[in-house]
């Protein structure tokens, strides 16, 4: 018990617990509807343009690297989904080719001068060093999330069955897709430093698809998302602080069993 | 008094919707052109015709979904004045996956009302229960929307699309996988609808014996109209023995009840000759 209490006399642990609490809610508020809109494929591109949103950065000069990301990935974003309509057909491939584009761009400038290992850390990410400045910014882009969710979720569910109803119904059905990928990218670039960019994906899609397994509405399908991220997020930093192993991969290695259980629950009680 | 109980009135008939030398191109290829189309409410007006003929693509560029040349225009003759035209639409199927978390509340909020549907609201349970009451639905309200049957997710979208009282209700192929006394009660809500409320219906069928039944007016389509009129005049016409060539009067008496006297069907073994038409609404029922 005394060494669980000693755990926060770090401050790099409370840090990083506030981020989680933060990280948490918000991935699984976004992974709701980005499972629900089968964009897990987006998001993922999303993540992997972090490298060239900084190697635009350093070309350009710009001190704050994560400024240049978060404004190339918007950039991305917004283009990716005025592509993706234009070719509903191929969205994967489409998908595919700009986020094999991005990560070469990024990662040829990156490693020129054989300067790579310096971003390398960007691939899995430490929680531990986040500060209390950027925290703020989590907040802030979580309170963000909740004004658009209470707006726009309603809208995003009828446009995620079907657009063609959705404009019936007076939706401004690009509008709020542009807007919901916009929230997507800079989410995702305000928090790749901390999860790293071979993970963040887990984060956003597994506990929204292990709530999927399980909820038979909206209500639940949220609740259990949330209650799912927080608990793999809090489980795995205990256990990596304990075993010494890195945050990011314990905390998905939870959500992964959980969405695992989940999945046998639904076959040998539910929807199976 | 309820905003659903409002809007049920006998319609009044002189609210018209006319399509103007309506194309639609996609590149080089001419999918539609010359269309034209002067619908009332309180009518159901049925597209008919071959696979690939174009009966999609008119109802895409009705909702304003596919780029389309001439005019589309809605005229409001009993206030007098032009409105913006609200179209409902009800389409062939959802493709959702069965294990969709969500609800027919969730669906019904998520399309009509602005209260997130994270939170349930008693006020918005009522409104969506009397509009499920309509198409008999109301069991449903609770129920996952992926175990729904086809025809109680018709009923479901119908109620949807009437709920934000649109001008023009348009259903596309809305039968398919519903078995034959489901697709007789779906027909039989579509003419209740066309009597109690203020709507045109256009549906896109393949039924042609219930279209005969129930439809005021046919728009036989083929890139373009090819024959336009009540259903009795199209039915005789060369364009349509050419599209449906196996198709005999007789099948209609597949529809028990069907009311249809036997001097139609005796008229029905003489096929007129073509008349040239045009696809303005005729007016009245065809009997």
């Amino acid at each position: 018990m005394s060494s669980f209490v000693s755990l926060f006399s770090y401050d790099f642990m409370i840090n990083a617990l506030l981020a989680i609490l933060i990280i948490g809610p918000l991935f699984a508020l976004l992974g709701t509807m980005i499972v629900q809109k089968r964009m897990a494929f987006f998001s993922d591109a999303l993540g992997h343009s972090a490298f060239t949103g900084i190697a635009v950065g350093v070309i350009c000069g710009i001190v704050n690297t994560t400024i240049s990301m978060v404004i190339f990935a918007v950039i991305f974003a917004i283009l990716l989904n005025h592509i993706k309509k234009r070719n509903p057909e191929n969205v994967d491939t489409i998908i595919s080719v700009f986020a094999s584009v991005a990560t070469a761009i990024g990662l040829a400038v990156l490693s020129f001068g054989g300067n790579f290992s310096e971003y390398s850390s960007l691939l899995v990410g430490d929680i531990l060093s986040i500060s209390r400045m950027e925290i703020l910014y989590l907040l802030i882009i979580f309170v963000v999330v909740i004004v658009f969710f209470c707006i726009a979720i309603n809208k995003l569910n009828a446009i995620s069955i079907n657009p063609t109803v959705a404009r019936s119904h007076r939706i401004n059905v690009q509008l709020i897709e542009d807007v919901f990928a916009v929230i997507i990218a800079i989410t995702v670039m305000l928090s790749i430093r901390w999860v790293g960019l071979l993970l963040i994906n887990a984060l956003l899609i597994l506990p929204a698809a292990s709530s999927r397994n399980i909820s038979v509405n909206m209500r639940e399908y949220t609740v259990y998302a949330i209650v799912f991220s927080l608990f793999s997020g809090l489980l795995g930093l205990f256990i990596s602080y304990f075993v010494n192993i890195a945050t990011g991969p314990v905390i998905v290695i939870v959500a992964a069993v959980i969405y695992f259980a989940t999945y046998i629950y639904a076959i040998k009680y539910q929807k199976g | 008094m309820t905003r659903f109980t409002k809007i049920k009135k006998q319609a009044c008939g002189l609210c018209c919707i006319k399509v103007k030398d309506l194309g639609v191109r996609f590149g080089d290829n001419i999918v539609l052109s010359g269309i034209n189309l002067h619908v009332h409410c309180g009518t159901i007006t049925a597209i008919i015709g071959k696979n690939g003929g174009g009966k999609s693509t008119f109802v895409k560029a009705l909702l304003g979904e596919v780029k389309h040349t001439g005019q589309i225009e809605y005229r409001n003759t009993e206030s007098g004045s032009k409105k913006n035209l609200k179209i409902g639409y009800v389409p062939q199927n959802l493709n959702i996956d069965k294990s969709i978390p969500m609800s027919v509340y969730d669906l019904f909020t998520s399309f009509c009302f602005d209260m997130p549907v994270l939170f349930r609201s008693k006020k918005i349970n009522e409104k969506i229960l009397k509009a499920l009451s309509v198409f008999d639905a109301e069991d449903l309200i609770d129920k996952p929307i992926g175990t729904l049957s086809g025809g109680q997710l018709q009923r479901v979208l119908l109620s949807m699309a009437i709920y934000d009282e649109p001008k023009l209700i348009i259903l596309d192929e809305p039968v398919s996988g519903i078995d034959s006394s489901g697709m007789r009660l779906f027909y039989e809500k579509m003419k209740f609808l066309k009597e109690n409320y203020d709507m045109a219906i256009l549906i896109v069928s393949h039924d042609l014996e219930y279209v005969y039944k129930y439809a005021d007016n046919v728009l036989l389509l083929d890139k373009s109209v090819i024959a336009a009129g009540s259903p009795h005049e199209v039915y005789k016409t060369k364009s349509f023995d050419d599209t449906f060539g196996g198709f005999k009067f007789d099948d209609i008496g597949v529809i028990s009840d069907s009311g249809i006297d036997d001097s139609m069907k005796k008229e029905s073994k003489s096929i007129v000759k073509e008349e040239p038409f045009d696809a303005s609404y005729k007016g009245g029922k065809h009997e």
